[in-house]
């Protein structure tokens, strides 16, 4: 299968901090990656230099088969990658439905009747639909996570990225967005997945990759990296030989 | 039945006033700039009138039809070309570069134009009124008030219910996560401004009509526009139209009393207003 994004050498340091250091790695077509990491390790950073919120001090990002390393934002979420935000950033003074239809007219390009077709099944979808004449603004987290979530996915992206869309939910409200986040998949998305709440992701990844002080430490199989000691030693704060 | 007349003239004026406001409403309600050139891009825009009606020879509201489209490009050039590099966190920058454009504006239009008093002559118009019982209303006023509803009956249209409107609205709400849905930020900025300078070009023509006008008379426009937006509320474009409607009658009852006070009877009014309701009238719920 070919490679729907590539990292290469990836660089970026704020001052003496260093968020990303010489991170290299592919996504295949329809794959999907789960990124672990401790707080600060550099996983969110890294959402930033793939959707050009950050520019990279050094190394390329290849998307869909083009260098974008260069390019701005905008035209990065037109190319096909769009993200959800930890911390649900909706335009709150707009409805759930015009917040849909900013992300389907300017992202994905469409128009008139076929942009709100579109919309009006992502927000099914998302199971938002009962509330998209409601101001963003009056949502619950949950609501919000899932706006993100439609935002995102209005934007008919090849690539998904979702920076902790579980944190914060209760175990019912996270059953029901991972059957969500799954369907998804499924129809054929590329996904690249940060997430705290390890089950969830588990429940969705075919890959982990793990992430500390802005550079990779394990990467592979699930099960694989999830026993392996650099994780169970760096990320979980187990002593491996205790 | 003086005060009656006065209360309808001051109406009607307040939607010249509206008119003035209603593009800096517009510019502040997307990118927070506070326009200090505003007064006299409306006075360039008049004097842009006055070059075609004379070039063309034409009325000058048929020379809106030119001007529109040239205060529009002049717009979407000086936001992509200046005023997009001064926004950011700072509201200082914006404030001190259209404040030099301001004076670069009434320096260029004294070098070219001279400090002539100027008027575009818009004909019979000028004097046609129609009378209701003891009351005359003039066609200009009435004309001039029409058209600053209409225009802002389609700017509060198109932010709700266009493509565009909901970009100005997703831009205004949140920057950075506008871009990230594939919005130009530097592009929807310069539209809005062309828009703000579209309907700029309208006030323009119809203070040209309305009165003379001099390359030094800008500023006192930009703080009538400024107090229209403020009574109405920030961001609120009927708001706007309220407000310049209260400025307008408290100018022309201020005349009626005593024609001396007819601007003060205006800022204390304003003054007043800003005392008790700081927020304005309709200040923009936002969630």
């Amino acid at each position: 299968m070919t490679e729907i994004l590539k990292l290469h050498n990836l660089g970026k340091s704020f001052g003496a901090i260093t968020v990303a250091n010489e991170l290299s790695f592919g996504l295949k077509q329809g794959e999907a990656l789960g990124v672990l990491g401790p707080n600060g390790a550099g996983k969110t950073s890294m959402f930033n230099l793939i959707t050009g919120t950050l520019k990279a001090d050094k190394g390329t990002v290849t998307f869909d088969g083009k260098d974008v390393t260069r390019m701005s934002a905008a035209d990065r979420c037109r190319a096909g990658i769009a993200r959800s935000f930890q911390v649900p950033q909706p335009f709150v003074g707009m409805t759930v439905f015009e917040n849909a239809m900013v992300a389907a007219t300017q992202a994905a390009d469409m128009k008139g009747s076929a942009a709100k077709q579109h919309c009006l099944e992502v927000l099914e979808q998302t199971e938002l639909l009962h509330r998209a004449n409601a101001l963003a603004g009056t949502l619950t987290l949950l609501e919000r996570k899932r706006l993100e979530l439609t935002r995102a996915l209005c934007a008919k992206p090849k690539l998904l990225l979702l920076d902790e869309i579980a944190g914060g939910l209760t175990e019912a409200e996270c059953v029901s967005l991972i059957s969500t986040i799954k369907k998804i998949h499924k129809s054929g998305v590329s996904i690249i997945w940060i997430e705290h709440v390890v089950h969830a992701l588990l429940a969705v990844v075919d890959r982990l990759v793990v992430i500390n002080f802005g550079e990779q430490i394990a990467e592979g199989d699930p099960d694989t990296v999830m026993k392996s000691k650099e994780v169970q030693e760096i990320y979980l704060g187990i002593d491996a030989n205790g | 039945m003086d005060w009656i007349n006065a209360l309808i003239q001051g109406i009607l004026l307040g939607g010249l006033y509206a008119l003035f406001a209603a593009g800096l409403s517009l510019i502040f309600g997307v990118m927070r700039l506070v326009n200090i050139a505003h007064g006299d891009l409306i006075v360039l825009a008049a004097y842009l009138g006055l070059s075609v009606t004379i070039m063309l020879g034409i009325h000058p509201l048929l020379a809106m039809f030119a001007v529109v489209p040239m205060m529009a490009a002049i717009g979407y050039v000086l936001q992509r070309g200046i005023l997009n590099k001064t926004l950011g966190d700072d509201l200082l920058p914006p404030l001190l570069v259209t404040f030099g454009l301001s004076v670069i504006i009434q320096n260029v239009l004294l070098e070219v134009y001279s400090a002539d008093p100027q008027k575009l002559d818009a004909g019979t118009l000028e004097i046609a009124s129609i009378s209701v019982g003891d009351l005359s209303i003039g066609v200009l006023p009435l004309l001039t008030f029409g058209i600053a509803v209409a225009i802002i009956a389609s700017l509060h249209w198109m932010f709700y219910h266009t493509s565009l409107g909901r970009s100005f609205r997703a831009v205004s709400d949140n920057q950075d996560i506008a871009q990230l849905m594939g919005l130009n930020r530097r592009h929807i900025f310069g539209l809005a401004m062309a828009l703000a300078l579209a309907v700029t070009a309208v006030a323009g023509v119809m203070l040209g009509v309305r009165t003379n006008f001099d390359p030094s008379i800008g500023g006192a426009r930009l703080i009538f526009g400024f107090e229209a937006v403020i009574i109405g509320g920030l961001g609120n474009l009927w708001g706007t139209l309220v407000g310049g409607i209260i400025l307008g009658v408290a100018q022309t009852l201020g005349a009626q009393i005593n024609p001396g006070w007819q601007l003060l009877a205006g800022h204390i009014t304003f003054l007043c207003i800003i005392a008790f309701k700081p927020r304005g009238f309709f200040p923009r719920v936002s969630g």
